[in-house]
């Protein structure tokens, strides 16, 4: 079974961890990882409670492909009531740690209460216990990693932790594992912090603990998979070589690059912050900010960005310990760190993202954060008297500081650290924050494609790219090219990468398979690894169930039609230049569509037909 | 005529050595030239031509021989790539 079978259930509060066995039930209709954490999270926490409150839990999760032979079986999600939002928190991440969870022998770890001090828990295959975490705390994610191995004197033990960003309850903050893969968004890290529990230490040594239904099936379905990545010019060449970050240039020329707060769609500087720019030699000391590409476990892409700095960057002159080789940016990060703010050097963009791996917070909702500071210091909202230096957009220096500020929690850094709605709406003007639900866009403009404006309004988590991810068709004509402006099909369009995305999360596996692979693709892989029949039809009835689940949550926290809405700036602002001169967002032709395809009242509300149809 | 092209990721070693930095470089093509023309005296491998854009608008692969370039216009291509 690719199940363990088994959840640890630690309360915090009491220092106890306890074993129970995973509902199967509940496996069979919600697949594991995203799905099947969000059934146990929605059967045991009042939607409505405080983000913060002992009374919210935190899980941690792996799915049935996660620690198996399928391509990109590491991922594992945290999942939780998020306090940026207020509403579902579900972030996903690679790296090792997720198959070593599993490797231990457990399914997930559900966290409840909190604990009186810092602890961390160390988990030794079936063995769990609380440690003290006391000497950890106020330490940052790099350290903390170290220490543990240090103390416990095993190298090979994986650490999800929280740097001091989640300590202080930074509304966005990370769980970063294995140095620089991170549960990035949605703040799970400042829910963390909030129990005071550092890390979740973990060393899996069991064979005998989960393993395919149907094994010689699996071994041909997962090398059938392997080879179509591999054959993919996107997953067998693209991602491997250039990353995420190739997208910089092809997105500035279609003209959806958010530049400077959303107020333009092109960025003069896109080309200094690009994949392709990570490859050139720099003038100072002639090497490149890449070094090398990296993998998570189990994966045959490799699209990971190890960097180093050049060590006389004035960021980091006199700071030898961002000198070596590590995370080096992604699309996101970088646009968010350089475009959003009109900050053009990449060096500086690297050295952020390194703070944020580091300390432990979100480079999306951090440098969008900082595009909406900068323009309200443009508009003599915000003083430097407050800031406590200038904040033009495009400099540098002002955003190398606050990401400073951010990580220590110091200064103009615990403003920052609230994210840009509450910054905007502390300032008199919560219209200029660049969000949905109170979550920051990602690189995208909403305006330019029409689909990823509905796919932001409709997200569960608020905006986001990873759970309908329309620039494929919009841009990249994947599986079929669609205009961006267009408007006809994006519902149904949507609606399908939606479902999909969330069978995809709750598998075990990278979204970036979808690259190449179709459910066509997955589900062999599935169906082998676990008991049952997992029809393509019952796999995205899964997917909508778990769509609808996650919604439902969400409308009984007080969510409601009105929270699927986009900024007035792309309702009403035309996009200046490019190919998508004078586009708004045409949200309101689409979304009674959508919510129509859903099942779902105009009102946005589930009906008892859909209920009943998916059993939620 | 002159037009700009942009040979993004790894098509950049079709541009001339001292543009590739830069991605970009001015080209003279005969008035009437198609997308496809381009494509082909420049020896870029067709196959590797998967987002083709105008001006920032999509050609699609059947559409490139007809598609006659224009004095000034920006033809951008890259290889599969894609991200996230």
């Amino acid at each position: 079974m690719a199940w363990t079978k088994n959840v640890l259930r630690v309360n915090l509060e009491a220092g106890t961890c306890t074993t129970e066995p995973l509902n199967l039930q509940w496996a069979q209709d919600y697949l594991g990882q995203r799905g099947l954490a969000t059934k146990y999270l929605v059967s045991e926490i009042d939607p409505k409670v405080d983000p913060f409150s002992p009374k919210n839990k935190l899980i941690f999760v792996t799915g049935p492909l996660t620690g198996t032979m399928a391509a990109t079986g590491g991922r594992y999600s945290v999942v939780t009531k998020g306090p940026l939002t207020g509403a579902i928190a579900c972030s996903n991440s690679g790296g090792y740690f997720g198959a070593e969870l599993k490797f231990a022998g457990w399914d997930m770890v559900i966290f409840e209460g909190a604990s009186p001090k810092p602890v961390y828990l160390l988990i030794n295959d079936g063995q769990a216990e609380l440690v003290d975490a006391s000497h950890l705390w106020g330490k940052t994610v790099w350290e903390t990693e170290e220490i543990i191995k240090t103390q416990l004197q095993d190298p090979q033990i994986r650490v999800a932790s929280i740097g001091r960003a989640g300590e202080n309850r930074v509304l966005y903050a990370a769980i970063v594992n294995d140095l620089h893969r991170a549960a990035g968004r949605s703040g799970v890290g400042a829910v963390m912090g909030s129990k005071s529990l550092k890390a979740v230490a973990v060393r899996g040594t069991r064979t005998d603990a989960y393993a395919p239904a149907n094994p010689e099936a699996f071994f041909a379905a997962t090398e059938a998979g392997k080879k179509v990545l591999a054959a993919n010019g996107v997953t067998g060449q693209g991602l491997p070589t250039y990353g995420t970050q190739v997208l910089m240039n092809v997105i500035n020329e279609l003209g959806a690059l958010p530049t400077r707060n959303h107020r333009e769609v092109q960025f003069e500087g896109a080309h200094d912050i690009s994949g392709e720019a990570m490859h050139e030699k720099r003038p100072t000391d002639g090497k490149t900010n890449l070094v090398t590409n990296g993998a998570c476990f189990g994966c045959t892409i490799a699209c990971g960005r190890i960097s180093r700095m050049d060590p006389g960057h004035f960021s980091v002159k006199d700071k030898p310990q961002y000198h070596g080789a590590s995370g080096g940016v992604e699309y996101e990060a970088a646009w968010a760190l350089g475009a959003a703010n009109g900050v053009n050097d990449l060096e500086a963009l690297t050295y952020a993202n390194f703070l944020c791996n580091e300390d432990g917070f979100d480079p999306i909702t951090f440098g969008a954060t900082v595009g909406a500071a900068m323009e309200l210091y443009e508009m003599g909202v915000l003083t430097e008297q407050e800031v406590g230096f200038k904040l033009p957009f495009g400099s540098t220096e002002a955003m190398v500081k606050l990401a400073e500020l951010t990580a220590r929690g110091e200064g103009f850094g615990k403003v920052m650290g609230l994210g840009s709605k509450r910054l905007c709406t502390k300032y008199g003007h919560p219209e200029l924050s660049m969000t949905v639900k109170s979550q920051e866009f990602p690189a995208y403009d909403g305006r330019a494609l029409q689909g990823m404006g509905l796919a932001y309004a409709t997200n569960n988590r608020g905006a986001c790219h990873l759970r309908g991810y329309m620039v494929s068709p919009e841009v990249l004509g994947i599986p079929v090219k669609m205009e961006p402006q267009a408007t006809e099909g994006k519902p149904a369009m949507l609606k399908a990468f939606q479902d999909l995305t969330a069978v995809v999360d709750s598998a075990g596996i990278c979204l970036f398979t979808t690259f190449a692979w179709g459910l066509q693709d997955i589900q062999p892989q599935i169906q082998a690894a676990c008991e049952g029949d997992w029809s393509e039809e019952r796999l995205l009835l899964v997917g909508e169930r778990i769509w609808n689940l996650e919604r439902e949550f969400n409308l009984a926290a007080g969510f409601t039609k009105k929270d699927d809405n986009l900024p007035p700036r792309l309702l009403k602002e035309p996009a200046q230049t490019g190919p998508q001169k004078g586009a708004v967002s045409k949200l309101d032709v689409m979304l009674p569509e959508y919510y129509q395809l859903r099942g779902w009242t105009p009102e946005g509300v589930p009906t008892a037909e859909t209920r009943k149809r998916l059993g939620v | 005529m002159k037009i700009t092209l942009k040979l993004f990721a790894s098509l950049a070693v079709h541009l001339p050595r001292a543009a590739r930095s830069r991605h970009r470089t001015d080209l003279e093509v005969e008035p009437g030239a198609t997308v496809a023309d381009v494509i082909l005296q420049q020896r870029i491998p067709p196959g590797q031509c998967a987002i083709v854009l105008v001006d920032g608008v999509w050609v699609a692969p059947p559409e490139r021989a007809a598609r006659v370039l224009a004095e000034g216009e920006v033809l951008a291509i890259w290889p599969p790539v894609a991200g996230g």
